[in-house]
């Protein structure tokens, strides 16, 4: 049984202050949108007050923190007098803790995804061993949210510590790990929270249960090359501009590019994300490119996500955060795509 | 409902399907109803039913242009890069083109990338198209859920809220700023002549930011770029990119690096400016998609100032008029040079 | 254990192959001895070669388990990291990250079968490895047929080596070339036709096929009509690669990523599969 506490606004932020004793805090941020590149949405608590925790998904997915932009792998000299010229060593990696408060479950769901293709990733595993979730349940929903179509919830908490509902102005925190059972522990000051706090928080997870459906079961019973090869992918191609707004945005776009940079006598092998939108990302050295066409790298991308992930994995590679519904520049819908794969016999 | 958008959309759909029933054209380039409130997704429509699903709003904000080079490209039959056209007309696509995509399609043409005989320009006036941005902070960031639009407002509402807007409150600012709301080039005309804008000072973002000192308009755009994704959106989404490999890709040598690093992020973005220069129509696609709304058409507004000072042309208004810089005149000005 | 983190080698030798001077062989030997007594490869796989500012490029190994000591590489000048590697001096540091991949199922599915291993221009690469180990596992396998073309003389890799292979009785050898040439007094005729020619029997036999994609079409109706099927032939798929790990996402041919499912398949599952290769 889970611990379960019932908090009062300023608890929360007593809860904040103590966590940013020993680790960096992130909350959202309703700013500008100007700042470190790609950070958009996000901000480092500054010990004042919990903002407003706006429904729907923050402007930047939570990739920001996974997959910084770029990430040092190796490092190595070039100096012609260094013994150990052209040695790659290993990168000094960040050592500091993160707690991320105020992110969706989505998001969440999106670092269990990518945990998946990455669980022996040494970089991806280091960062998330020093990064706690602190999420918040939606009690409301966007226009363009669709995490139960997709196998989420509204309420799930996948590779969350905490999971945290607000009912009535109190916060009811549930706790989901060791990691976050560490955090509350050290933080003091809140009591469990109330028999009726916590049927409230049952009943609405049951609500929410009720929408989920299956599109991740139905389409893996589907025959492969049969949705490869239906015919709604020139359609959604024509639109398509290629660019690469809906795989940066989205959480579970996790492909990466390594490449080495030197400035002075001193190197380092980075790796930054890559976008199977662009034609680079598949040509060959001799100029050959298996997916030469733009229909072909749309395609991908989709089927990537809907098909090939689930059929290896198991789940969708989809959290269904909207993010690429609402930022794509031509309006190409995930969802539209889900009901014409399902559609497919 | 607009009245006016309502039978230009008519227009286009009964004109279409007849072009497209004639076989006179293989494909039209223009915009259906997108999923979200405000939105237009545009859209190829390759048979007769399709161009029952045309529309023409104040939510048109991608420039067609952009798929104008590649669609005609893919309806050539195959052949080797090194093979002859085949002999014969090939097939024929038409586009919607208002003042700024006209622009576009006569540069298109005149930097030979299609060729006027396989185009087909229905050409509508433009009273210009709604920016979202705007639209959301008169809303306060609310979500809309529904959104239509009348002659001169559009009415927006959701969760607790329901208002009309003044369109002209809400209209982008490059629309702001139009010195060509009617086609330049056109084959069959949609709706009627728009008329002209009363534009007072057709770059008052330029002026702000040429105001500053060097190191303030430098802290401008560092701030202005310091979101980019790099995700290319707004350069994928015009016209006048065409490039088969951009600078920005190449790996052979590269340029220009990979992640994040403000310069590598700055040097995309002044030389993606340069190379529209002389060229830009200001139709705001690049603005209008960016996923951080980062507001790069100041670079090319300030461009498309110099080379009106310098050259005294306007990129694509006059088919005839040599294109700036890829033309060499004795009489060019040279003092800029050192 | 870093995956990313590529063991540090020396280039022990370095011969040029081909008349054309693109295609090198590079002979490694890794610096540290555990890393060296640890790294086994099975025919087929391949390894990334990290040139430290350069970059890295998946390059198949040429060399056998059972040639101990030093890794082998048979590398075209095609890109940027080829191409700084092809001007690297003897003696020179180098990474290698492997193997990587699965390798022709050597002790396995293909144990104590007939092979025939059918190749076509700088792709023997690995199949020479596969070979260099069914000569030195001779007893485990049964008849050894080599069919290997290039278009000149002058194109053919590891010629010293296919003389003394030629001369045995234990394996038979046919190489041809496409063209007429001037002291050239083999076979002539491109590999597909010379592989009708040989005619080898498909009776509990593989075949082993590397070589541009046009080859390995044409080569497949010859061997159908003496009724080779599709799940007795090994292909080796390749894609544009960066982490060789099947997280990066670039070779995916569809579902499967060939850095780590392959590369080596049937042709059974090769056609499965999109054609994105």
């Amino acid at each position: 049984m889970n611990k379960i506490y019932g908090l009062e606004r300023a608890d929360l932020e007593k809860w904040l202050s103590r966590w940013s004793e020993k680790s960096t805090v992130y909350c959202p941020d309703e700013g500008d949108g100007r700042g470190p590149a790609s950070f958009s949405g996000w901000k480092v608590w500054a010990g004042d007050v919990l903002p407003e925790i706006k429904p729907g998904p923050a402007k930047c997915s939570i990739k920001t923190f996974y997959f910084p932009q770029p990430e040092s792998l190796h490092t190595f000299s070039t100096a012609s007098d260094d013994p150990d010229a052209f040695l790659l060593m290993e990168a000094e990696r960040d050592r500091s803790a993160n707690v991320l408060v105020g992110l969706r479950p989505c998001d969440a769901r999106a670092v269990y995804l990518n945990g998946l293709p990455y669980s022996k990733d040494p970089y991806f595993q280091h960062r998330d061993s020093r990064t706690t979730l602190v999420g918040f349940s939606c009690l409301e929903q966007c226009s363009t949210c669709f995490c139960q179509e997709v196998g989420g919830s509204p309420f799930d908490t996948h590779r969350l510590d905490i999971a945290i509902t607000e009912i009535k102005g109190r916060f009811i925190a549930e706790v989901l790990s060791e990691r976050g059972e560490a955090l509350v522990d050290g933080a003091g000051g809140a009591g469990p929270a109330s028999d009726k706090e916590i049927a409230e928080l049952d009943r609405l997870k049951n609500e929410a249960k009720v929408l989920k459906s299956d599109s991740g079961e139905n389409l893996k019973a589907k025959e492969l090359m049969a949705l490869y090869n239906a015919g709604f992918w020139d359609s959604v191609a024509d639109s398509c501009l290629n660019c690469g707004a809906c795989t940066f945005l989205c959480p579970t776009c996790y492909c990466f590019d390594i490449q080495d940079e030197v400035v002075g006598n001193k190197g380092r092998r980075i790796r930054y994300w890559d976008s199977c939108m662009f034609p680079l990302y598949s040509q060959h050295a001799s100029g050959h490119n298996p997916r030469g066409m733009k229909m072909q790298r749309v395609r991908n991308r989709f089927m990537h996500k809907l098909k090939y992930f689930p059929d290896r994995f198991g789940p969708l590679s989809c959290v269904g955060c909207g993010r690429c519904i609402r930022e794509c520049p031509v309006n190409i819908d995930i969802r539209e795509v889900l009901k014409d794969l399902l559609g497919v016999e | 409902m607009s009245q006016i958008n309502s039978k230009i959309t008519e227009e286009i759909r009964s004109k279409v399907k007849a072009l497209l029933s004639a076989e006179e054209i293989a494909a039209f380039v223009g915009f259906i109803d997108g999923t979200l409130p405000m939105t237009a997704r545009p859209f190829t429509a390759r048979s007769p039913e399709d161009a029952d699903r045309l529309v023409f709003n104040s939510f048109c904000v991608v420039n067609p242009a952009v798929y104008l080079p590649p669609l005609l490209k893919s309806l050539e039959p195959p052949r080797r890069p090194t093979d002859p056209l085949p002999e014969g007309p090939l097939p024929k696509v038409g586009i919607l083109a208002t003042g700024c995509w006209s622009r576009n399609i006569s540069i298109q043409l005149q930097e030979n990338q299609i060729a006027r005989e396989r185009v087909v320009v229905l050409g509508t006036g433009c009273r210009g198209m709604v920016d979202m941005r705007k639209v959301g902070s008169i809303i306060d960031g609310r979500e809309i859920e529904k959104a239509y639009e009348l002659d001169d407002r559009i009415s927006v509402s959701g969760k607790g809220f329901s208002e009309e807007i003044l369109l002209e409150d809400v209209l982008r600012d490059n629309c702001l700023t139009c010195i060509c709301p009617n086609p330049v080039i056109m084959d069959h005309r949609v709706g009627g002549q728009v008329p002209d804008r009363r534009v007072d000072n057709r770059f008052p973002f330029v002026d702000e930011i040429e105001s500053k000192s060097l190191d303030k308009r430098w802290e401008w755009f560092q701030n202005e770029i310091s979101s980019c994704i790099r995700c290319y959106a707004c350069r994928n989404v015009c016209p006048l990119c065409y490039c088969p490999t951009c600078f920005v890709d190449d790996s052979r040598p590269q340029w220009v690096g990979k992640s994040l690093d403000p310069a590598d992020t700055s040097i995309f973005h002044i030389l993606r400016a340069f190379h529209c220069a002389g060229r830009c129509t200001n139709c705001g696609s690049c603005e209008t998609v960016c996923p951080m709304g980062i507001n790069m058409r100041v670079l090319t507004s300030k461009l498309t100032k110099d080379v009106i000072d310098l050259y005294g042309t306007e990129a694509g208004v006059d088919s005839d008029a040599p294109l700036p810089l890829t033309t060499y005149s004795e009489t060019d000005r040279q003092d800029f040079m050192v | 254990m870093n995956p990313y983190l590529p063991y540090s080698a020396r280039i022990n030798d370095a011969v040029v192959e081909t008349e054309d001077g693109n295609i090198k062989t590079f002979r490694l030997v890794l610096e540290n001895e555990e890393e060296r007594r640890k790294f086994r490869q099975t025919p087929g796989q391949f390894a990334m070669l990290s040139l430290a500012g350069k970059g890295e490029i998946p390059i198949g190994i040429a060399s056998s388990p059972t040639e101990e000591g030093y890794l082998m590489f048979t590398v075209n000048k095609a890109g940027l990291v080829t191409t700084a590697l092809h001007q690297m001096p003897v003696g020179a540091r180098i990474g290698v990250r492997g193997p990587l991949g699965n390798g022709f199922p050597i002790n396995t599915e293909i144990k104590g079968k007939n092979i025939v291993i059918i190749a076509g221009g700088f792709a023997f690469t690995t199949l020479r490895a596969t070979l260099i180990y069914i000569l030195a596992n001779r007893a485990d396998y049964g008849k050894v047929t080599v069919i290997y073309g290039a278009r000149t003389p002058g194109m053919l890799l590891y010629k010293d080596e296919f003389k003394e292979w030629e001369k045995r009785d234990d394996v038979d050898v046919h190489v041809t070339i496409d063209q007429e040439a001037p002291d050239w007094t083999g076979l002539v005729g491109f590999v597909p036709t010379v592989a009708g020619e040989v005619g080898p029997s498909p009776e509990n036999s593989v075949a082993l096929i590397c070589g541009p994609p046009i080859m390995i079409r044409f080569t497949m109706p010859p061997l159908e009509k003496i009724g080779w099927t599709d799940d007795q032939v090994y292909l080796s798929l390749e894609n544009r690669m960066k982490c060789g790990l099947g997280v990066c996402g670039h070779c995916n041919v569809g579902p499967i990523y060939p850095c780590k499912d392959g590369p080596v398949f049937t042709r059974t599952q090769v056609k499965s599969l999109p054609l994105e290769y």
